[in-house]
């Protein structure tokens, strides 16, 4: 494999794998708080996409301001989800929201299919000229995209990770994941702030709905599946709970699987395997992951 | 009430469904048919997921990996070697899978045997975890057998699948299938090892102050409902002639999880009721995705809108009525003799 490959599978392994740390942090920061697997986290990320194309080709925004109604869209769209089919949940087994989820994830999918049909669209509508065009760098060709996806990424993270310590709302959600019931004591609104917390994990996953859209354009109702199963993953294996472990599992697992493929086009075929084995050897050898706390079971 | 008794109501039972299948394949169009099948199949698989998640509380995703391990064994047994070599087209069969043949009593039993040895591979690492860790993990166990099913073209075929299985599994080969898993998984749990497993469920580390091996327990529930899953999948195979690795996806775990969440948790009852309901209920809902006249108005049906359909329903039941339909109710002799006896006393 010659050097320039080689810089070109590193900058795809980057910006997969800062996708992929967007869409965990959704994905920790749900279950950092209320121990619920938000199945329907990858089928938010997929509504993100559908929301973005159809305010650029149906409504003409501009592209500016159609990234900021699909964040903000998407974001109402998990609060929603949260306030009809988990809140309700809150005192129940955990298992039941977990199947609530899945129930959720099944509907979204679904009613995708019956609004927009299951024919893939094509996203070249919403991809940015200044970001898609190629750039040579002697041997090496990189479009600006390959850049701006993991420095966009970094950048919402850091502001994610100021927000977590620096501010009230974010002390209160890192309150809330200790102990739900001592938050709700001491005078924090309980539900405001994991309303806030989907808000926010679903922000982020339209963040990285808008740029994989601009990466892989095309899109169709079954799309957050995958991405959203390797983002729970790479979750998992930065341990669950912690933002910064999400970004890691991320870029790891996005490391893993272009390089693997990269080094070993054989193996090509297996490509959505790794993850999940990856995801069995770390639950076997460390469950609480990279970064994650030890849980104790409570008696 | 003494056994006898029982066991001649029992039997009674049998023989009265024997005669409604016979009649029922005499006098019923195919379609009908086909549905009376499904209902056995999805019995089997509903009741097979409630021993791992009801009883146990396992909260396994992996139901549909199980399935297709035992769908391709069964597959592979019963279709005949000539018609092996013409459908492998990318790559031709290997020995010995190309030659091997079984009857379809064995072949199917062999489908499960090689799921339970799967969902004991699976369960030793696995069964550590807790939970929804759990569920998580099986869930990617299932995804992996797709995924290697859908490599291995020289073994399964790839993704082109197999096509023209025999169609072996007839009313007969699956009711009596559904009758010996339901009659397994009835006497296992009325056993001490039920009571272990119950036990697991409710409180695991109470479970294990009591001294029991939870873990081995855990392992032999988790492998047994592995076992029927295979079953299921080997009959379904049959019965629908032609899988394909997409087949076995998450939507059928779904599909199963389902029949028991609708039924009720931890009730044998109630996964019977839920696979025969939803079963006719999922086939009924078609008409919502062809297209209807009304007079001289045509309404176009709308792809999808049935599962939208099931979600709500799911939903539903989830936030509303969580111990499903039947809720935690058995039906027995006893209760139903003690109801009619109440009632004549009431008169």
């Amino acid at each position: 494999m010659s050097f320039a490959m080689f810089i070109q599978h590193v900058f795809n392994a980057l910006s997969l794998g800062s996708l992929y740390g967007l869409i965990a942090i959704g994905y920790t920061m749900v279950y950092g708080i209320l121990r619920l697997i938000n199945f329907a986290h990858g089928d938010i990320f997929m509504v993100s996409t559908y929301i973005v194309l159809f305010c650029v080709t149906l409504f003409h925004l501009p592209w500016g301001v159609a990234v900021l109604v699909t964040i903000a869209g998407t974001a109402l769209f998990g609060v929603v989800i949260d306030r009809i089919a988990y809140r309700p949940l809150r005192s129940a087994p955990r298992i039941s929201a977990l199947i609530s989820a899945i129930g959720v994830s099944f509907f979204i999918e679904n009613i995708c299919i019956v609004l927009f049909t299951g024919v893939p669209r094509s996203m070249d509508s919403v991809r940015n000229e200044l970001l898609v065009r190629t750039i040579k760098l002697g041997s090496v060709s990189i479009t600006p995209l390959a850049v701006f996806v993991p420095v966009c990424s970094f950048l919402l993270v850091a502001g994610l990770m100021w927000m977590l310590y620096k501010t009230k709302p974010g002390l209160a959600m890192r309150a809330i994941s200790k102990d739900i019931e001592t938050t709700r004591l001491m005078g924090v609104k309980v539900d405001s702030i994991i309303a806030l917390t989907f808000a926010i994990g679903s922000g982020l996953a339209a963040a990285a709905g808008i740029m994989w859209g601009m990466r892989y354009p095309q899109i169709n109702p079954f799309m957050g599946v995958m991405p959203g199963f390797k983002a729970f993953i790479a979750a998992v294996f930065g341990g669950i709970g912690s933002v910064q472990g999400a970004m890691a599992g991320g870029l790891i697992l996005g490391f893993v699987e272009i390089m693997i493929v990269a080094f070993f086009p054989e193996l090509s075929g297996y490509r959505d395997a790794f993850a999940f084995v990856l995801l069995i050897l770390v639950l076997f050898v460390r469950p609480t992951g990279l970064f994650g706390e030890e849980l104790e079971d409570k008696i | 009430m003494d056994r006898t008794k029982k066991l001649s109501l029992n039997l009674g039972c049998i023989t009265l469904l024997a005669a409604f299948l016979f009649l029922a394949d005499r006098c019923f169009d195919s379609y009908v048919v086909q549905v009376i099948n499904l209902i056995a199949v999805n019995a089997i698989l509903a009741v097979s997921l409630n021993l791992i998640y009801g009883f146990t509380g396992m909260f396994s995703l992996g139901h549909a990996g199980f399935m297709a391990i035992g769908a391709y064994v069964c597959a592979m047994l019963i279709l005949p070697a000539a018609q092996k070599q013409a459908m492998y087209i990318l790559k031709p069969c290997i020995w010995p899978f190309s030659v091997m043949h079984a009857p379809f009593f064995a072949a199917v039993l062999l489908g499960g045997f090689a799921a339970a040895l799967a969902g004991l591979l699976i369960a030793l690492p696995v069964l550590r975890l807790g939970g929804d860790y759990l569920g998580i993990a099986t869930l990617g166990f299932a995804e992996i057998i797709r995924v290697i099913f859908t490599n291995t073209t020289s073994i399964t075929n790839g993704s082109l699948g197999l096509k023209g299985i025999p169609a072996y599994a007839n009313l007969g080969w699956n009711y009596f299938w559904c009758i010996l898993t339901f009659y397994t998984i009835i006497k296992l749990l009325s056993s001490n090892f039920g009571n272990t497993l119950r036990a697991i469920r409710d409180d695991e580390v109470a479970a294990k102050a009591m001294g029991i091996n939870t873990y081995k327990a855990k392992a032999i529930s988790f492998a047994i409902g592995a076992f029927f899953a295979g079953v299921g999948g080997a009959l379904q195979g049959s019965l629908i002639t032609t899988i394909d690795p997409k087949m076995f996806n998450f939507q059928l775990t779904y599909n199963i999880l389902m029949f028991v969440v609708v039924g009720g948790l931890g009730s044998i009852t109630g996964s019977l009721a839920g696979a025969v309901i939803i079963t006719i209920l999922l086939e009924w809902l078609r008409f919502v995705e062809s297209t209807i006249y009304i007079g001289s108005f045509e309404i176009h049906g709308v792809p999808g809108m049935r599962m939208v359909i099931f979600s709500i329903i799911l939903l539903f039941i989830i936030l509303r009525k969580r111990e499903g339909i039947i809720g935690g109710y058995e039906f027995s002799w006893e209760s139903l003799y003690g109801f009619i006896n109440r009632k004549k006393e009431g008169k």
